[in-house]
C-alpha cells in the first residue's frame, strides 16, 4: 500500500509542475498567433469604427501587456477561478462543465470499446501467430489504421444517417425532446452509435496491433518455453503466461491514447456536431479567447494526469517490481 | 422606387401572379393556399454569437436569431413605400432643416414580459445603445443629440447637425431594433442577462439557448399582429460544420438552412432530392460584393494604370460561372445593381482583356524578367467564405497570366482582420463587404482616406484622394434626396475610374428548404425578418 501512496504523491507533485507549464505554454502560445479576441470578434461583427475596437479592448482587458493580463490569470488561477469566456460572455467553468460529460462519454466509451475488442481481438490473432486468422486480422486491422478519421464519420454519415436513416444525423440528443430518464439515455445512447463507432474502429486498429506484436513477441520468452515444458494447457500459457505479459505495453497505449482521444474528438465532434470539449476548444482558438482555451487544456491536461496515474496504478498492479524503488529495477 | 430593382418587380410580378393563380386553385378545392398554423420549423444556424443583441450588435449572425424577438421600426419590403414596412413605427418623416425626424409608433404594443411599449422605449434605446454601442448605429446617430417623447406613441429624434433622412430611413431595418427600457435602464448594458436571452415584442419569444446544441423560439401568443405569427415554434440547431446543412436537410432533421449554408457546390446535386427547393430570393436587401483591396503603399500599385491593368486581368464572367457557379453576377461598382435607389451602370469599364493589361503594365515600366514576372505581391484571400478563398486562387492565376507574381497568405479570421486592416500587411487582399442599402452606411468608408488604423471593412490601403473625400463629405450632408443620389452615383463614376479598390462580382446568399416551408424569401432581408408568416405545409 506504501508503494501505492509514494507513487501518488510523487505524481501528483510532478503534476502541479506539469500544470504550470501547460498554462504558460498556452497563453503564449495563442499570444504569438496574429489576432486578437477583438479581431476575431470584428470579422463577426461586420462594420465598426476605431473607437468601437478600442473600446472593446478596454472593456475586454485586452489593452494591458501580455504580462500583466497572464498574472491576472495565474492570481485568479490560484484561487480557482478559471475566469470569464469572451466569445460567449459567461464564466468559463459554467462552459467546460456543459461540454466535459459529452466529451468523456464520447471519448470513455470509444476508449473502452476499442481497447477491449481491440485486446480480446489481438488475443485471438496472437494465440496462433502466423495462422489464417492471424493474417486476416493484421491485414484488416492495418486497412481500418489506414483511414482517416473524419472520412469514416462522414461515410458512416452517409450510409446509416442519410441514405438507411437507422441513426440519428448528428447532435448528442434529440433536441428539445423533453425526454427524461431510461428515454434520454436511450436517445443518447442511439446518438452515440455512429461517433463512437468511428472513433473506436480507428483505434481499435491500434490496440489489436500492438497485443497481437505483444503477444508474438512473448511466445518466444523463457517462462513460455517453461510453462509448455511443465506440461500447462496450451489456453491457460495464452491467457495466464503470454497475454497477461503482453498487457504491458498495451497498458501503456491506454495512457497515451487518452491524451491522443481528446484530440481526435475535435474532428468528430465536429462531423457529428457533438457540444464537446473539441469543438469549444476548436472555437477558443478561432475566437482568441485565451482564458477559454486556458480553461480547457488545464481542465484536459488534469483528465490525462488522472487517466494516467491510473494507468501507472494498473501497472504496479500488472507488474510487482514499478514503483517499488527500492529494489533499483526500473 | 417602389420595387426593389427590375429583376424584383419581375420576381414580385410573377409571384403575385402564382398568387392569383393559387387563388384560382383554391376554388376548384386546392387546399395549398390557406396558410396552416402551428408547427415547428427547424433551422440550421452556423454560429452562437457573443450578443444577441440587435440595439447592440447589427449583424447577419445576430438578426438572423434576434430578429424574431425584438422588431425594428421599419423593415424592408418588395411593395411599401421607399421600400419600408411599418413595423412599430407606423409612419415617419424627417424635417426640411434635416434636424429632426418624428416617428409616430403602433399602439397596444406589449413587450413579452407584459409591459406596454411606449416612445421612452425608443428614446432609450436610441440614445443608450444605437448611437453609442452600436456598431453602425454609432457612425448614422453621431449627430444625435435627444429623442423628445411629446407622448407615448410619438418619438422626435433632433440632430446636432443637418443628417439626410433618406439616409436614416434607408437605414431602419437594421439599426433600430427596439429593446425594452424597463430592463435595461438599471446596471450596465453591455453585461445585461437580456442580451444573452432577449426580450422583445417581435412574433416570437425567446424560450431557451442550449450552448453547442439550440436556440427555440415559441410563439408570441400577445402579437400586435393578429393572427401573427402562424408558426408554434423556431428551432435553430447548432451545426458548425458547413457539410452538415445539407445532411441535416436530406436527413429531414432540419427543414431550413438560409446564407447559404449548404455550399454552392452542394445545390445542384441537392436540387435533385425530391421536396427541397434551393430559393435565391429574400436577400436582395444584403447583398455581399467580392472585392479586391489594394495596398495603395506599394510603389506598383499606386499608379493607376497598374490597377487598371488587374481590372483587365479579371475575367468576371468566369468568376461567376465558376466560382458561383452562377449565382452571382459581375459587379460594375460599389454600389450593388439591385440597389433601386443609387445604382448607375453608367460608369468606366474594364472588360477583361489580357492583352490590354499587358500593355498597361508595359507602359507603367513594369518589364517582365527573364522568368516573364514584372513583380511580386502578397495577396491575402478573406477567410470567411468559400469563393472569397477560391477567388483567390483564381485572382493569383489571373495575375500570373500578366506577368505578377503574387503569394497567397491564408489566415483565419482573427488574423486576416489584423493583417489587413490593423498592420496594413498585404499588398492585395479579396473582402466580402456587404452593402446595406445606403452607400453612406458602410460602403464610402471603404474609399475614405484618414482612418485610424485598426477599424474593420475600412479603407486601410492608403488610398488618399482629396477629390473623392470632398465628394464622400458633401454626399453626407446633403439633405435633397436626388440631389443626394446625384453625388453617389457621381461616385461610383469616380470610384470606378480611379479604382482604390476593385469591384469583382456581387451575390445574395441562397436558402435551401423542404418544400413543406412557405413564404421563403418573400421581403428583401428574408433571413433576418421576423418570419412572421412563414408556415408549414403539412
Amino acid at each position: 500500500m506504501n508503494r501505492v501512496l509514494g507513487l501518488i504523491g510523487r505524481r501528483l507533485l510532478a503534476s502541479m509542475f506539469v500544470l504550470g507549464l501547460v498554462v504558460v505554454g498556452t497563453f503564449f502560445l495563442l499570444e504569438a498567433a496574429p489576432g486578437d479576441a477583438v479581431d476575431a470578434y470584428a470579422a463577426a461583427l461586420g462594420a465598426g469604427d476605431a473607437g468601437l475596437t478600442a473600446e472593446l479592448r478596454a472593456q475586454w482587458g485586452l489593452d494591458q501587456s501580455p504580462w500583466a493580463r497572464l498574472l491576472a490569470y495565474g492570481y485568479a488561477l490560484a484561487h480557482l477561478d478559471l475566469g470569464r469566456s469572451l466569445i460567449f460572455s459567461r464564466p468559463n467553468l459554467e462552459i467546460i462543465r456543459e461540454r466535459l460529460p459529452n466529451t468523456l462519454l464520447l471519448m470513455g466509451t470509444a476508449t473502452a470499446l476499442s481497447f477491449g475488442l481491440g485486446s480480446l481481438l489481438g488475443i485471438w490473432a496472437g494465440a496462433r501467430p502466423g495462422s489464417f486468422r492471424d493474417r486476416l486480422l493484421s491485414i484488416g486491422s492495418l486497412a481500418l489504421y489506414a483511414i482517416p478519421g473524419f472520412w469514416l464519420g462522414l461515410v458512416l454519415l452517409v450510409v446509416f444517417a442519410i441514405e438507411l436513416r437507422w441513426l440519428p444525423l448528428s447532435g448528442i440528443e434529440t433536441i428539445a425532446s423533453g425526454k427524461q430518464g431510461f428515454a434520454r439515455g436511450a436517445d443518447i445512447a442511439r446518438h452515440l452509435v455512429l461517433p463512437v463507432g468511428a472513433l473506436s474502429l480507428i483505434y481499435l486498429a491500434l490496440y489489436l496491433r500492438v497485443m497481437r506484436a505483444a503477444m508474438a513477441e512473448a511466445w518466444r520468452q523463457d517462462f513460455v518455453l517453461a510453462a509448455k515444458a511443465r506440461g500447462i494447457p496450451r489456453r491457460r500459457i495464452v491467457l495466464g503466461h503470454v497475454a497477461r505479459n503482453a498487457m504491458m505495453p498495451l497498458v501503456t497505449m491506454l495512457g497515451l491514447q487518452s491524451a491522443a482521444m481528446l484530440g481526435g474528438s475535435i474532428v468528430i465532434e465536429s462531423v457529428f456536431a457533438i457540444p464537446g470539449l473539441g469543438r469549444l476548444a476548436y472555437e477558443a482558438v478561432a475566437g482568441r479567447d485565451t482564458s477559454l482555451l486556458m480553461g480547457i487544456i488545464l481542465v484536459s491536461a488534469v483528465l490525462v494526469i488522472a487517466i494516467n496515474l491510473a494507468v501507472d496504478l494498473l501497472y504496479a498492479w500488472l507488474d510487482p517490481r514499478v514503483g517499488a524503488n527500492t529494489t533499483g529495477v526500473a | 422606387m417602389m420595387m426593389i430593382h427590375a429583376v424584383s418587380r419581375r420576381r414580385f410580378l410573377a409571384g403575385s401572379s402564382l398568387l392569383l393563380a393559387s387563388g384560382a386553385m383554391l376554388k376548384f378545392g386546392f387546399a395549398q393556399s390557406a396558410p396552416q398554423r402551428g408547427g415547428q420549423l427547424i433551422v440550421a444556424a452556423d454560429s452562437e454569437p457573443r450578443n444577441l443583441n440587435p440595439a447592440i450588435v447589427a449583424s447577419n449572425g445576430v438578426f438572423f436569431i434576434a430578429s424574431k424577438v425584438v422588431e425594428p421600426l421599419a423593415e424592408a419590403s418588395f411593395e411599401g413605400p421607399d421600400g419600408l414596412a411599418p413595423r412599430l413605427a407606423v409612419s415617419w418623416s424627417g424635417a426640411d432643416d434635416g434636424l429632426s425626424a418624428t416617428f409616430k409608433l403602433r399602439e397596444g404594443v406589449t413587450w413579452h414580459d407584459g409591459a406596454p411599449f411606449t416612445s421612452q422605449d425608443v428614446a432609450f434605446s436610441a440614445m443608450n445603445l444605437w448611437k453609442p454601442l452600436q456598431n453602425l448605429g454609432r457612425t448614422i446617430f453621431k449627430d444625435l443629440e435627444a429623442v423628445d417623447t411629446p407622448d407615448d406613441l410619438t418619438a422626435v429624434f433632433r440632430f446636432s447637425q443637418p443628417t439626410p433622412f433618406q439616409l436614416i430611413r434607408n437605414a431602419l431595418p437594421a439599426v433600430t431594433s427596439v429593446v425594452p427600457k424597463h430592463i435595461y435602464e438599471e446596471g450596465d448594458i453591455a453585461s445585461n442577462p437580456a442580451n444573452l436571452q432577449p426580450v422583445g415584442t417581435g412574433p416570437f419569444k425567446f424560450a431557451e439557448h442550449r450552448p453547442g446544441e439550440y436556440y427555440r423560439l415559441v410563439r408570441n401568443d400577445a402579437y400586435w399582429a393578429d393572427d401573427l405569427p402562424q408558426l408554434d415554434e423556431i428551432i435553430y440547431r447548432v451545426l458548425a460544420d458547413r457539410a452538415a446543412a445539407a445532411g441535416a436537410l436530406e436527413a429531414e432533421e432540419i427543414q431550413l438552412a438560409a446564407f447559404s449554408m449548404v455550399p454552392l457546390a452542394d445545390l445542384a446535386r441537392i436540387d435533385q432530392v425530391d421536396d427541397i427547393e434551393i430559393k435565391p430570393e429574400g436577400y436582395e436587401a444584403l447583398t455581399y460584393q467580392l472585392v479586391v483591396e489594394i495596398n495603395h503603399r506599394r510603389r506598383e500599385l499606386a499608379d493607376l494604370r497598374v490597377r487598371q491593368a488587374i481590372a483587365h486581368a479579371i475575367d468576371t464572367d468566369f468568376v461567376v460561372k465558376t466560382i458561383f457557379l452562377g449565382y452571382a453576377s459581375p459587379a460594375t461598382g460599389p454600389v450593388p445593381s439591385n440597389d433601386p435607389q443609387f445604382y448607375t451602370p453608367d460608369v468606366p469599364t474594364y472588360p477583361f482583356d489580357v492583352a490590354r493589361a499587358n500593355t498597361l503594365l508595359d507602359e507603367a515600366g513594369y518589364k517582365r524578367d527573364a522568368n516573364g514576372t514584372r513583380f511580386s505581391l502578397k495577396l491575402l484571400p478573406a477567410p470567411y467564405f468559400n469563393e472569397t478563398r477560391q477567388f483567390g486562387a483564381y485572382l493569383r492565376q489571373a495575375l500570373a497570366s500578366v506577368g505578377i507574381d503574387a503569394e497567397i497568405v491564408n489566415n483565419d479570421a482573427a488574423a486576416h482582420q489584423k493583417a489587413v486592416y490593423t498592420d496594413h500587411a498585404f499588398d492585395l487582399a479579396v473582402a466580402p463587404p456587404v452593402y446595406r442599402g445606403d452607400p453612406a452606411i458602410s460602403t464610402t468608408i471603404l474609399v475614405q482616406s484618414d482612418l485610424p488604423a485598426g477599424v474593420p471593412f475600412s479603407n486601410q490601403g492608403g488610398y488618399s484622394n482629396p477629390e473623392m473625400d470632398a465628394l464622400i463629405a458633401k454626399a453626407a450632408t446633403t439633405l435633397d434626396p436626388g440631389e443626394r443620389v446625384a453625388l453617389y452615383k457621381q461616385f461610383q463614376a469616380m470610384v470606378k475610374a480611379d479604382l482604390p479598390l476593385i469591384n469583382v462580382a456581387e451575390w445574395g446568399f441562397i436558402t435551401v428548404a423542404r418544400s413543406s416551408v412557405q413564404n421563403i424569401g418573400n421581403t428583401p432581408r428574408w433571413a433576418v425578418s421576423n418570419w412572421a408568416d412563414t408556415w408549414i405545409n403539412t
